[in-house]
C-alpha cells in the first residue's frame, strides 16, 4: 500500500510541483542584490583596506622605525630600511607594503606602538600594473595625510571597544 | 479575412506571381523571412526574458543594464558574431561547418505550418502533424554530426547523449500526438485548433480528455530540446556545453538560435495541441472581449509554456542520464500507449464531437 502511495505520489508529480511553487513563491521576494556602486554595505569602523601611515598633528611622522610591523607581518608584506635623522631620531629611509603579498590581518596597526601604520576604510583601489605592486614611504604618507580625519574618527570610535 | 490581408498581402502577391519565376521565388522568400525574421527577434527577447526570470527565482535582478536589461541579448549576439570562429585542426572541415546549419534549419522550417491565428499560417498542410514530427526530429542530426566532427570526447559525449535522448523521447512525444490526432481526426493543425472549438470555454480543449498525454508531451518536450532538468546532452558540469564545446562565435550563435527557436516551437505546439491555440478559454459564455478569439490568446498560451521551460530549468536538478532513459522508457511510453487506447475508447463514444 505504501508502495502504491509512492508510486501515484511520483506519477502525479506532486514534489515537483512543490519545487515549482517554492521557486514561484522566490519569485516575487525582495531581491538581496545590492546595487554595488551605486548602494554600498555599511563598513564596520575596524574595517581593514589599504594601509596608510599617519602623522602628528605638528607634521611630524609617527614611525619611529621599530620594525615590529615588520616582525608580526605573517605575509613578509612589508619592508623597513632606517637610519639616524640629523636630529637624532630614528626614522625610516624605506617602508615599502606589497599589496600582493599583504592579506590585510591588520597585526601591522595591532603592533603599532605609535599608531602610525594603520589600515584604511579603502577597499576600492587599484594600480595598472604589476610593478606598482608595491606601495612606498612617500605613497604611504600621501594616503595617511589625505584621510588622516576620517582614519582618527574611525579610531575613536572603535577606541572603548578596545 | 482583414484588411491587412485584403490590402497589402493579397495585392504584393499577385503582382510578384505575375512576374513568373523570379517573382515566385521573391514571394517565398518574403514568406520565409515573415516568420524566420520573428522568430530570431523572439529567441533574443526569450532569452532575456529567460535571464531575467531565473534571476528573480534566485531573488537576483538579472541583467539591468544594456537598455534596462531588455537589449542584453543584442548586446551577446553583436559579441559572439565579432568572435572568431575557432575551427579545430583535427575536426572534420566539411561536417564541423554544416553542423550548426542542420541543426538551425529545421527548427526554422517547422515554423512553416504553425497557424498563428485562423487562416494565418504559412502553409495550411494537410499532413502538418507529420511535417512538425519529422521536422523536430531532424534537428538531432545537426547535434550528433556537431558532437562527431568536432573530434573530440566531451563533444562525441554529448552527442551521443543527445541522440539516445532525442529518440527516446521522440516516441513518447509521437505516441502523445496520436491521441490529439484521433482526438481531433485531422493532421491539419488549424482543424486540430478548431476541433477544440465549442461552447464550454476552456474546458472544450483537449487538455481535459487528454490530460496525461497533455503532460507528457510538454516534458517530452522539454527533454526534445535538451533543456534543463533533461539537459545532460550539454552537462556544464560534467561535459562542458556537449555538443557545442568546439564551436564559438557566429556558429555557437546557430547552435543557440536552434535551441531557443526550437524551444518556442514547442511552446507553440503544446498550445496549438493542447491548449486550443487561438481559442479564447471564455469561448462561448458570451463575455465581450474575452470571449473573441485571436492570436493574442495564443501568444499568452505559448508566453506561458515559454516561462515554463524556464521555470523547470530555475527548480529543478538535473536528472541522472540512467533517470531520464527510465523516464522515458518505462514511464512515458506506457502512459501515452494506455491513454491512446482510452482515447479511441472516447472517440468510439462520440466524445469528441463538440467542436464539429
Amino acid at each position: 500500500m505504501t508502495r502504491m502511495a509512492a508510486y501515484l505520489k511520483s506519477l502525479l508529480l506532486l514534489e515537483l510541483f512543490q519545487g515549482l511553487g517554492l521557486t514561484l513563491k522566490y519569485l516575487f521576494k525582495p531581491k538581496y542584490t545590492l546595487m554595488y556602486p551605486m548602494e554600498k554595505t555599511p563598513q564596520s569602523p575596524r574595517f581593514r583596506g589599504v594601509h596608510a601611515l599617519r602623522r602628528y598633528p605638528n607634521g611630524e611622522e609617527r614611525c619611529i622605525a621599530c620594525k615590529l610591523c615588520e616582525a608580526v607581518c605573517p605575509a613578509l608584506a612589508i619592508t623597513i630600511d632606517s637610519e639616524q635623522r640629523e636630529d637624532g631620531t630614528r626614522r625610516t629611509t624605506r617602508y615599502d607594503i606589497d599589496l600582493f603579498k599583504c592579506i590585510y590581518c591588520g597585526f601591522c596597526e595591532e603592533s603599532c606602538p605609535v599608531d602610525s601604520i594603520v589600515e584604511t576604510h579603502v577597499h576600492e583601489y587599484h594600480f595598472d600594473s604589476r610593478s606598482q605592486s608595491v606601495l612606498t614611504k612617500p605613497q604611504l604618507l600621501a594616503i595617511g595625510d589625505r584621510l588622516e580625519a576620517e582614519i582618527s574618527e574611525r579610531r575613536a570610535a572603535d577606541a572603548p571597544f578596545r | 479575412m482583414n484588411p491587412l490581408m485584403l490590402h497589402v498581402v493579397d495585392p504584393t502577391r499577385d503582382w510578384l506571381l505575375s512576374l513568373g519565376t523570379f517573382g515566385l521565388l521573391v514571394w517565398i522568400v518574403l514568406k520565409i523571412l515573415a516568420v524566420a525574421l520573428p522568430v530570431i527577434v523572439c529567441v533574443a527577447f526569450y532569452v532575456v526574458w529567460e535571464r531575467k526570470l531565473i534571476g528573480w527565482m534566485h531573488v537576483r535582478h538579472g541583467p539591468m543594464y544594456v537598455g534596462m536589461g531588455i537589449l542584453q541579448a543584442f548586446a551577446d549576439v553583436f559579441k559572439l558574431l565579432f568572435k572568431e570562429v575557432v575551427q579545430p585542426s583535427v575536426a572534420h572541415p566539411v561536417l564541423f561547418r554544416l553542423a550548426p546549419l542542420i541543426a538551425l534549419v529545421p527548427a526554422l522550417a517547422a515554423w512553416a505550418v504553425v497557424p498563428f491565428d485562423a487562416k494565418v499560417v504559412l502553409s495550411n498542410a494537410n499532413a502538418g502533424l507529420l511535417y512538425l514530427l519529422a521536422m523536430t526530429s531532424l534537428g538531432v542530426y545537426g547535434i550528433i554530426l556537431a558532437g562527431w566532427a568536432s573530434n573530440s570526447k566531451y563533444a562525441f559525449l554529448g552527442a551521443m547523449r543527445a541522440a539516445a535522448q532525442v529518440v527516446s523521447y521522440e516516441i513518447a512525444m509521437g505516441f502523445a500526438l496520436v491521441g490529439v490526432l484521433i482526438a481531433a481526426g485531422s493532421l491539419n493543425l488549424s482543424e486540430i485548433v478548431m476541433a477544440q472549438s465549442g461552447n464550454a470555454g476552456f474546458l472544450e480543449w483537449f487538455w481535459v480528455p487528454l490530460a496525461p498525454l497533455f503532460v507528457v508531451y510538454f516534458i517530452s518536450g522539454v527533454a526534445e530540446t535538451n533543456r534543463a532538468p533533461f539537459d545532460v546532452v550539454e552537462g556544464e558540469s560534467e561535459i562542458v556545453a556537449g555538443h557545442m564545446v568546439e564551436y564559438s562565435g557566429s556558429q555557437f550563435a546557430l547552435f543557440f538560435l536552434a535551441e531557443y527557436a526550437n524551444m518556442i516551437l514547442v511552446s507553440f505546439l503544446t498550445a496549438i495541441f493542447f491548449l486550443g491555440g487561438w481559442l479564447s478559454p471564455f469561448q462561448g459564455w458570451g463575455i465581450p472581449l474575452l470571449s473573441v478569439d485571436g492570436w493574442w490568446w495564443l501568444m499568452a498560451k505559448v508566453f506561458f509554456f515559454a516561462s515554463c521551460f524556464i521555470w523547470f530549468r530555475a527548480s529543478f536538478p538535473r536528472y541522472r542520464y540512467d533517470q531520464i532513459m527510465r523516464l522515458g522508457w518505462k514511464v512515458f511510453i506506457p502512459i501515452t500507449i494506455a491513454w491512446i487506447c482510452v482515447t479511441a475508447l472516447m472517440a468510439y463514444f462520440n466524445v469528441f464531437t463538440a467542436g464539429q
